[in-house]
């Protein structure tokens, strides 16, 4: 009796548990997974109420991070906001669901620029959400003469006031673009001079950081840092915040050029709820939002249209507009395949020394 | 009475039995983590951990860990021993003191240490009006120290101060009848005594010491790499299992080594006590 007792106890507790773990809510609810401070929140809740889908929405801070929850399995993403390199790992490696345009009405408005880029070539997966640069955040009262060059980060006199982004492909990047390479290059040599580099510049910074590089360079913590175009902007729309001695530049050798795209995965629930939230992002409005809270460059031409009469000044700078000249220096990733793990080891390296 | 302890049979090996037989496959294993006809038998993972960069990380992180340690029994001792010894009216406050940060979130906390000790924090805003010269130790080794030590001290005081509360007062008056000083009473009478609360206090701060990431990635900023960052970096990062799975079996077995040898130490005295 006794033993009939507990054992009926351990299932039951066993049962809850994963009854627990599926969870089953009458209501559709879409598991949104986005990049950190990279959209404007009111929009979760304008979306609520005008479709009732409940949004759960979790943040991750690099893409490396989002491939792994992914490959992990166990969870249920709906929508996500990989990078161009990693669209192009997850089509190759079929995780991606079709988009039904059908669906995304919206589509119309993304600017055709930014549609068939290689990464999806016949834009089936992928709806472009943002795009932008990598570049150096600074603050003007702490340095000296132009910042116009990768070298400044190599350069001894900010000895301590510098960081840079704990990202493999980033990092990896500014050494690389700082030695005239390729940010995609697979040659061994090349790779090896870069980690060397990153080496010898290890005394010089102040440490590898992610979202938290803009508030240590705003307050001036360090001089100098390595951020997305979105992060200068973040501070420029921010009332509370001091502009007037901010500073981002994309240095003369070039740079990374990136753009985020709005994707449903295989692992999807509900897709349709989920292509619901895509062309609710899209809707010219909300994507102005969007922009002017985050930063980042929209590619919503109406939104972009608005941008221009309202806010004209953004497009002289860098940070928003990147003039055509820099773009044509700079570079997308693309998804590196096996030399992935080379890039890993060595940033291991880098971190060791 | 002993079926009741059925469920948590069930609970432990679904939840820790399982997981760790999974740990001890992956880090034999290699190939695609979804599909099993990948797998193959390899000990590569071990043998790529005899690498000079990952035995560096190994040993920095048992450098920093064992340096936490000792400094939290420093600290920690002398602080049980004031709880241990005040007025009974006064202990669950003074203990309330040492608790109540735990219960505000780790990561919050270690949060809060970045921005007390950055180059323009609080701290160093204080310093710079009392014109005393500024603490440069964010990010970097001695503030993750610091916020090791900070996060972990309760851990070693905790045990100290059970163990001491229950020291009867009678074998303290039975020291000083027969002559002991108060340092011969410490040191003959309360201290083998409190071993236990000790080599506990020490297992507990320093396996989530030498396990730790969060510190050393926000206070360190990741300059030094520690066992943890790398096994972290293998599930989170670079998604590689099996690797990542090798690194945490060697860990264990390195901790569960350390124990072993711990509770030798705390066999002995107690022995050596009864002879006294």
């Amino acid at each position: 009796m006794k033993r009939t007792l507990a054992m009926m106890l351990s299932i039951l507790m066993l049962v809850s548990v994963f009854a627990s773990l599926t969870g089953c809510g009458a209501k559709t609810s879409i598991n949104v997974f986005n990049w950190g401070e990279y959209i404007d929140e009111t929009l979760l809740t304008k979306f609520e109420e005008e479709t009732g889908i409940k949004v759960n929405y979790k943040m991750y801070d690099t893409n490396e991070t989002l491939l792994a929850k992914m490959d992990a399995g166990g969870s249920s993403f709906d929508v996500v906001f990989p990078s161009d390199y990693a669209i192009s790992e997850m089509i190759k490696r079929d995780m991606l669901r079709p988009l039904d345009f059908a669906s995304i009405p919206n589509y119309k408005y993304v600017d055709e620029q930014t549609k068939n880029l290689a990464y999806d070539p016949e834009n089936k997966f992928s709806v472009p959400y943002f795009w932008g640069t990598i570049g150096i955040l600074y603050n003007k009262n702490l340095v000296n003469g132009p910042i116009d060059s990768w070298d400044v980060l190599w350069d001894e006199q900010y000895k301590g006031k510098i960081i840079m982004k704990k990202d493999v492909r980033d990092t990896m990047g500014v050494a690389l673009k700082r030695l005239g390479y390729s940010v995609n290059s697979t040659n061994e040599a090349e790779l090896r001079e870069a980690k060397d580099s990153l080496i010898t510049q290890k005394p010089l910074i102040n440490g590898y950081y992610g979202d938290e590089i803009k508030d240590m360079i705003a307050n001036g913590d360090a001089a100098m840092g390595v951020t997305y175009s979105g992060d200068p902007m973040d501070l420029y729309w921010d009332d509370s915040a001091d502009f007037s001695y901010i500073g981002y530049v994309i240095p003369k050798e070039g740079t990374n050029v990136w753009y985020d795209a709005m994707v449903v995965p295989k692992s999807s629930k509900n897709p349709k709820a989920a292509e619901a939230f895509i062309n609710f992002m899209l809707d010219p409005e909300n994507a102005y939002q969007n922009s002017s809270s985050v930063g980042y460059t929209t590619p919503n031409t109406e939104a972009l249209k608005r941008m221009r009469e309202e806010n004209p000044e953004i497009f002289e700078m860098d940070a928003y507009w990147p003039s055509e000249e820099m773009l044509q220096k700079s570079e997308i990733y693309v998804d590196l395949g096996e030399a992935k793990a080379v890039y890993n080891e060595l940033w291991t390296e880098v971190r060791v020394e | 009475m002993r079926l009741l302890a059925w469920p948590y049979v069930g609970w432990m090996a679904v939840f820790v039995v399982v997981p760790l037989l999974l740990v001890l496959v992956y880090s034999f294993t290699s190939g695609d983590i979804h599909d099993v006809s990948t797998w193959q038998f390899t000990a590569d993972n071990f043998a790529r951990f005899n690498e000079p960069t990952y035995l560096k990380v190994m040993g920095d992180s048992f450098v920093l860990a064992t340096a936490s340690t000792s400094i939290c029994l420093l600290l920690g001792y002398p602080v049980a021993m004031i709880i241990a010894r005040a007025d009974i009216r006064y202990r669950n406050l003074l203990l309330m003191f040492f608790l109540v940060p735990m219960w505000m979130n780790f990561l919050l906390r270690t949060y809060a240490w970045m921005s007390l000790l950055s180059p323009n924090g609080l701290i160093n805003r204080g310093l710079q009006a009392l014109g005393l010269p500024i603490l440069e130790i964010m990010p970097g080794p001695w503030a993750v120290l610091l916020g090791m030590v900070y996060n972990f001290l309760p851990f070693m005081v905790l045990p100290i101060y059970t163990v001491l509360s229950k020291i009867e007062k009678p074998l303290l008056e039975a020291s000083s009848d027969l002559g002991a000083n108060k340092f011969l009473t410490f040191w003959k009478v309360i201290f083998p005594l409190s071993i236990p609360g000790v080599v506990s206090g020490i297992t507990m701060v320093f396996m989530p010491a030498v396990s730790t990431f969060v510190i050393s990635s926000l206070l360190g900023g990741s300059k030094t790499l520690l066992i943890g960052d790398v096994i972290e970096q293998q599930f989170t990062y670079e998604r590689n299992w099996h690797f990542g799975s090798s690194l945490s079996i060697i860990l264990m077995i390195i901790i569960l080594l350390s124990m072993a040898v711990m509770s030798r130490i705390d066999r002995k005295p107690a022995e050596g006590g009864r002879a006294v």
